[in-house]
């Protein structure tokens, strides 16, 4: 399809009225401001995930800062703004703050970090007091919008309080209060875990009881594994208190999936496995969202994931704010956190930072493996101000100090 | 004693009694899409009685009839097409080469060309409606949605909702003269009659921007609050304006609301409960009366536009979306 005039290509005719239009906002006629945004990825050793489906893609994040970063510049030709996109990955082990220092001093001041929480604590040191504003894009961990709270974070990702919240509320709707917990042994598990706790006492869930998964299951993928998997979860699962879902607190995908269809009593399986709260969904088609999905596989190559969303809000909070507020770092980062500031994410409400921590105030979506089953808060979860505050970490009970 | 719901039956009676009385020949079709039911709905606007439901193309959206009144130009989202439906046989006769994803149109005054937002595809599609040829193609912002052409046929403006502009384009030369930026999600843009003012709803942010047509620049930008309803709920889409310039009516999704705004104040007089999550409206051409529809009740509301009443509320198709009355 032709179309009339190439990306970046001064608009014909008048793109600008002349003298400062207030309604328009345009900068002089002519030149284009640049806004480089960097994007920086900690590559973590991970496990292989039982299902080769969650093997994460090669480029995941960074096509949905890539496809943000489209969406920016198409606004940015009649802003006369153009934003670029740097992205350094760094080896496991390798020197994250070193990386961090080359975007910073290339003039990369909004960076978005895909990285673990300590890696990102220590980004955040380091540039303390420069003009750098970070986006938490990837790491869930509750004590970063705590007591690890960072002055120069932004965090696009979701946090696990908020998951368990969207979970819980859920789960409390469709009456299934009583929740059989398996989890596993590592430490995110038990960060999840704390998450359900809470949970269930906010919205009303009880935890019957709360069951380790310690061994390994046999042969994963291979030719007898099924079987073994197909024996071995029911009698995991066996002489549980009465209850109605069971709930699986394992991040790493150690077990998880090997519950639903396999548990002693015939019970639905939710957490981290079967049912789950995410960002987004690549069946997610309310709220125009599904163009979002086309406009992302056509460019991807494959379905947009949870964490290509939290990319794609950071560089579009940027380009937003950059198109009512300017180019520059120090107007752009107030608007970011401003009263005015509201981004359409697909959600069916804008999207904004929460004062107190940083946090992406956003609805999230409960879904199976195929579908989107709802999206929280859910009806009746009332709240002072907004309803989506009942997910998370609400101002009152905020230990963020930020430093 | 009446009970309320008696009282409510007697006052529909004696405000219908007087539109009809007052509008006794006024019978026009009202013609709506339902999005998920893949069909076209046909009201009377006479007996409010659905008379046929028309299959149509998947995931019919905006809807327009041609200025004779002949052809329904059908925005099938799923399609990739805008289907022309001849209202008198009933039969699709063809589709307009739309581009991809076409959700909203608009008709320029003199009846052609037809101008289609396609919302995959960040362009504005201009098609002649005689050879049913594309015209031109103009490059827009992000998921372009609502289009609106001036009265005087020398303006189109698209809005787009990432992008979070109105685009006016120039329609001899087909080029972007100014772009106004406007709340989140920018869904639709109309004119008021004279052509001296457009006006945008802004779908995430809740709000309505007036805009100078000749300046282009904000006259003002328009809040809503509802007691009860959460403001994240209070989501404008559709907005038609009364041909005196006087009254506006303002759809506002999920808050199951119609605002009426005075026009030319453009303070908010009041909010009409209509059906569940309400798209789009249409007034008949002596705006007696404003058809609402409402997506998630699978209804249309039809509103007493003298009496600022709602009337009747008549089940329809699944999910209906658009609305647009016949001329005659």
């Amino acid at each position: 399809m032709t179309s009339l005039f190439l990306l970046f290509a001064p608009l014909p005719g008048r793109a600008a009225t002349e003298g400062g239009d207030e309604a328009t906002r345009l900068p002089p006629a002519g030149e284009f401001a640049t806004v480089p945004i960097g994007y920086l990825k900690q590559e973590v050793k991970r496990f292989i995930p039982l299902s080769r489906l969650n093997v994460e893609p090669e480029d995941l994040g960074i096509a949905g800062a890539e496809i943000a970063l489209k969406d920016n510049n198409t606004t940015g030709r009649f802003t006369k703004q153009q934003f670029t996109l740097e992205v350094e990955r760094v080896p496991a082990g390798g020197d994250a703050v070193q990386a961090l220092e080359t975007l910073v001093e290339s003039g990369h001041h909004f960076v978005l970090v895909d990285a673990p929480a300590e890696t990102l604590l220590r980004l955040s040191d380091a540039v303390k007091g420069k003009d750098v504003l970070l986006f938490n894009i990837r790491a869930p961990d509750v004590s970063l919008r705590q007591e690890d709270c960072r002055a120069n974070v932004l965090h696009t990702a979701p946090d696990r309080a908020m998951l368990a919240d969207a979970l819980a509320q859920y789960l409390v709707w469709k009456k299934w209060p009583r929740w059989f917990v398996v989890k596993g042994v590592f430490p995110e598990d038990l960060a999840y875990l704390d998450a359900l706790r809470r949970a269930a006492k906010r919205f009303g869930g009880t935890i019957v009881e709360e069951r380790e998964y310690k061994e390994t299951p046999g042969a994963r993928r291979s030719d007898s594994g099924q079987l073994q998997i197909q024996r071995q979860m029911p009698v995991f699962t066996q002489g549980a208190p009465s209850y109605d879902v069971v709930v699986v607190a394992d991040e790493k995908e150690v077990f998880g999936p090997y519950l639903p269809y396999r548990t002693w009593d015939p019970r639905p399986v939710a957490g981290t496995a079967g049912l789950t709260a995410m960002s987004w969904h690549p069946a997610h088609e309310q709220w125009g969202a599904t163009q979002m999905q086309n406009r992302f596989q056509r460019f991807a190559k494959r379905f947009m994931l949870p964490l290509d969303y939290q990319a794609w809000v950071a560089v579009r909070a940027v380009g937003e704010s950059a198109s009512r507020a300017g180019s520059d770092f120090a107007p752009i980062n107030a608007y970011l956190r401003g009263d005015e500031f509201g981004l359409a994410a697909f959600k069916g409400q804008k999207v904004t930072f929460r004062t107190w921590d940083g946090q992406l105030r956003q609805p999230i979506i409960v879904a199976g493996p195929d579908l989107p089953v709802s999206m929280s808060p859910q009806e009746g979860f009332l709240h002072e101000r907004a309803e989506v505050d009942t997910l998370g970490i609400d101002e009152p009970e905020s230990k963020c100090k930020f430093q | 004693m009446a009970s309320s719901a008696e009282r409510a039956a007697i006052v529909v009676a004696a405000t219908m009694g007087v539109i009809f009385a007052a509008h006794p020949a006024a019978a026009y079709t009202v013609y709506i899409s339902n999005e998920k039911g893949n069909s076209i709905t046909v009201l009377d606007s006479v007996t409010l009685e659905v008379k046929e439901t028309i299959p149509v193309g998947q995931r019919p959206r905006g809807i327009i009839l041609t200025n004779d009144d002949k052809y329904l130009l059908i925005c099938a989202s799923d399609e990739d097409a805008v289907q022309m439906l001849d209202v008198t046989s009933r039969e699709l006769v063809g589709d307009l080469p739309s581009g991809p994803d076409p959700e909203l149109l608009d008709l320029h005054p003199s009846g052609s060309p037809v101008y289609i937002a396609n919302e995959d595809d960040n362009l504005l599609t201009v098609i002649d409606l005689a050879d049913k040829k594309v015209v031109a193609e103009v490059e827009v912002g992000v998921e372009p949605e609502g289009v609106g052409a001036s009265p005087d046929g020398k303006t189109v403006v698209v809005t787009s909702e990432t992008t979070n502009m109105a685009h006016f384009i120039d329609t001899g030369s087909y080029e972007i003269t100014d772009n106004v930026l406007v709340g989140s999600r920018p869904r639709f843009a109309e004119f008021t009659a004279d052509g001296s003012r457009l006006w945008v709803t802004s779908e995430v942010a809740g709000v309505v921007t007036v805009i100078d047509a000749k300046t282009r620049k904000i006259i003002k930008t328009i809040g809503f609050a509802i007691p009860g309803v959460q403001p994240e709920h209070i989501q404008p889409v559709g907005v038609r304006i009364t041909k005196d310039g006087a009254k506006a009516f303002v759809a506002l999704g999920p808050a199951n609301r119609v605002a009426v705004i005075d026009a030319k104040t453009l303070d908010v007089e009041e909010y009409l409960l209509v059906g569940q999550r309400v798209w789009q409206l249409a007034f008949t051409p002596d705006e007696a009366l404003l058809f609402v529809t409402n997506g998630n009740s699978n209804d249309v509301s039809v509103i007493d536009v003298p009496n600022l009443k709602v009337v009747k509320s008549i089940p329809v198709g699944t999910a209906p979306w658009g609305v647009t009355v016949s001329q005659h």
